[in-house]
């Protein structure tokens, strides 16, 4: 009942002279909306700030075959053969950080259009998962190839934008054929542009297509002969010393096994190996959960003991990563400081109206002392009239906020995100921005004199 | 029995190093029910002595019994309370809150009495004081469309939602013109006759002095003249 009663009489007060209330809270109203608005676009900027950095690869983790030794020379990473396809459809199963898995077999060779020809930075054999994991999934024109491309090997391929330009200068690649080590491709999409990675390297001087095809086909470690990889099948280009004459010769050392004699020695069936595995995590935040869960996943089915090391590597985006991270942690910091700002100011605003409202209220304060309000009644009433302007200023703000975020996100076209942290924030803020510019001046009405404030004028 | 009791009050005031005596050696004595008249002319003292008569101050030296009741001691709180239940005051300036209504006027004392009195209890004690002093049909209006005389009425009703014992009236017809001013007299007498409430007229009007059954004078911070007098056509 007596809280009821202070509220009333805080309303009437403020119902008596609207303007003034509306003029007050204004100051309030345009700190909470700014409050609001700046952490909706923030968070639409953080939200595209991170999907930029994605595309660049923040979320990226490289999974790599260990290094073996061969008479104590170290081969260097990635020389095992130990990631298999099958390792990278389990990632995408089991390990519920990662967002998607793209097995790569790599090749580095010459490919051929009409009469001119190229050397790629990257020749790349993937899945079609790739174009979502480096977030490419835009293509200039054409299409992806599909996983059934994948199951087929068949013979399509996508390429970079440095590839169109030093083969087919200008015309249009798709439906043309390009030539790897004799095998045609048919170019059924053209990427878009990225650019350098920070590296400096031309990402868009790449070929994509299927893994089998690239794996069984242009690299030539099939299924079949994968086993004289050992008599290097794969790796006779490091002793052909005719290569830089006749890259396309695969020049064989050993003498061919006939067909009766592949029948009498029968192969040990071994297991199609990849590069690396491409991974990204669902978030920057869940990198090193994602991290964490495949490694599990590859030690487990590596039948790895306890004791072992890992026979692979997981490698994330550090630098990247942590350009993002603190980003997003500027941007946040950056609205903080304004929206305090802005909120001191309407604060400040607030208590200069109070001051005013009690000097010239300072009559009906006599009176009201006179006929037996204590100076607790007083306080309270200022106090209350204090924390309603706020709050009235707070739900104002909050839909002003809105709105105009709401507008910006229409006309101007930037990301926003709504943000209930930030309303509940506003709300708290102005409370207590009413509670703390609200109580000085209603502690000076409350230690009025009865009879001073009576004889004002 | 009496209501009012001053024994000796002294109030200076102390204006950095000059000490300025207002009250010098009140003594007083109030019935209840009584209807008196406090004259002097400005400079007197007679707003300091009705201040303390009021609650509002407090002597500097001296004791006053109001209601049997010792005030000096009184915290400011306290005072509060006690203003709030036993005194009404009535001003010269009427003092109505501006923007409100004439009947939240009335009840706005009841607000800070703390006493579980619902809304609808108070609104109707409100409007019952309002008709009481002939403004039945002003309920809803606010002072701005109020004569001077309506809204004296008003203060007055305000003065006695809480039905005090002591009415303090600080030069109520200050502001009114000679034909307000004899009714509004007429409504005091009257509340002094039916309600036997006490009634001080603080003035330096002889024509107002002489409604009350006693005048007190007062000169220089003393009381010059205490004597009741019998009223002619006053049958009590």
């Amino acid at each position: 009942m007596r809280f009821y009663i202070t509220m009333k009489t805080a309303l009437g007060a403020l119902r008596r002279n609207v303007m003034r209330t509306l003029l007050t809270t204004l100051g309030i109203v345009i700190g909470v909306a700014a409050v609001i608005s700046m952490m909706e676009i923030g968070n639409g900027t953080t939200i595209a700030i991170q999907r930029t950095m994605a595309s660049i690869g923040a979320n990226t983790l490289v999974i790599v075959p260990g290094a073996v030794s061969i008479s104590g020379v170290n081969q260097g990473s990635g020389s095992r053969t130990t990631l298999t396809p099958q390792d990278a459809d389990a990632i995408s199963k089991e390990c519920p950080a990662v967002r998607n898995v793209a097995p790569i077999v790599r090749a580095r060779t010459q490919i051929v259009y009409g009469n001119r020809n190229w050397v790629p930075t990257y020749i790349y054999g993937t899945t079609p998962s790739f174009l979502q994991v480096r977030e490419w999934t835009d293509l200039d024109r054409g299409e992806a190839f599909t996983e059934h491309d994948v199951r087929n090997s068949s013979k399509v391929c996508m390429i970079g934008q440095t590839i169109v330009s030093e083969l087919f200068s200008g015309q249009s690649p798709i439906g043309r054929e390009v030539r790897i080590r004799n095998v045609a491709f048919k170019v059924i999409g053209v990427l878009q542009r990225k650019g350098a990675n920070v590296m400096g390297m031309d990402q868009d001087d790449i070929l994509l297509a299927p893994w089998t095809t690239i794996k069984y086909r242009v690299v030539a470690s099939s299924l079949a002969n994968a086993n004289q990889s050992s008599t290097n099948t794969a790796n006779s280009t490091e002793v052909n010393t005719l290569n830089q004459i006749y890259p396309n010769i695969q020049q064989n050392l050993y003498p061919v096994p006939s067909d009766t004699e592949q029948a009498d020695s029968p192969k040990p069936i071994r297991f199609a190996n990849v590069d690396q595995i491409l991974t990204a995590a669902q978030s920057g935040g869940q990198i090193p959960s994602a991290i964490e869960q495949i490694t599990m996943l590859l030690r487990e089915r590596h039948h790895l003991r306890a004791v072992d090391v890992n026979d692979f590597n997981v490698r994330d985006m550090t630098e990247i990563a942590k350009a993002m991270s603190s980003t997003t942690e500027l941007i946040t910091k950056l609205l903080l400081c304004v929206a305090m700002i802005s909120l001191v100011v309407g604060g400040v605003g607030i208590m200069n109206i109070m001051l005013v409202s009690v000097t010239e209220r300072t009559r009906e304060i006599g009176l009201r002392m006179a006929v037996g309000a204590e100076p607790g009644d007083i306080l309270r009433q200022f106090l209350t009239e204090a924390v309603v302007l706020c709050l009235l200023g707070g739900t104002l703000g909050i839909m002003l906020g809105r709105g105009s975020s709401y507008i910006v996100s229409a006309v101007l076209h930037w990301p926003t995100a709504v943000s209930v942290g930030a309303i509940v924030a506003a709300v708290v803020v102005s409370a207590s921005v009413g509670v703390i510019f609200g109580f000085y001046p209603a502690w000076k009405a409350s230690r009025l004199d009865p009879i001073e404030a009576l004889r004002y004028e | 029995m009496e209501l009012i009791e001053l024994r000796d009050i002294h109030k200076t005031y102390y204006l950095g190093e000059v000490d300025l005596p207002v009250l010098k050696g009140v003594s007083l004595n109030v019935s209840r029910g009584e209807l008196v008249a406090l004259m002097g002319v400005s400079g007197s003292g007679k707003s300091t002595l009705m201040n303390i008569l009021g609650c509002l101050d407090h002597p500097t030296s001296g004791e006053y019994f109001l209601d049997s009741q010792e005030v000096s001691p009184l915290t400011a709180r306290e005072r509060a309370r006690l203003r709030n239940r036993t005194i009404g005051f009535v001003f010269q300036s009427f003092n109505l809150l501006p923007r409100t209504t004439a009947l939240e006027n009335v009840l706005m004392p009841l607000t800070y009495t703390r006493e579980d009195l619902s809304e609808q209890q108070m609104k109707q004690r409100a409007a019952e004081l309002l008709r009481k002093v002939g403004l039945a049909d002003r309920i809803d209006h606010l002072p701005s469309q109020l004569s001077g005389g309506e809204q004296q009425r008003v203060a007055v009703a305000r003065s006695l939602v809480n039905q005090p014992r002591l009415l303090l009236a600080d030069e109520p017809t200050g502001n009114l013109d000679s034909r307000t001013s004899e009714e509004l007299l007429q409504m005091f007498q009257q509340i002094n006759s039916a309600e036997g409430i006490t009634i001080i007229l603080v003035t330096h009007d002889p024509g107002v002095a002489k409604h009350a059954q006693r005048v007190i004078h007062i000169k220089d911070g003393l009381i010059e003249n205490g004597t009741r007098q019998p009223k002619p056509g006053d049958a009590a």
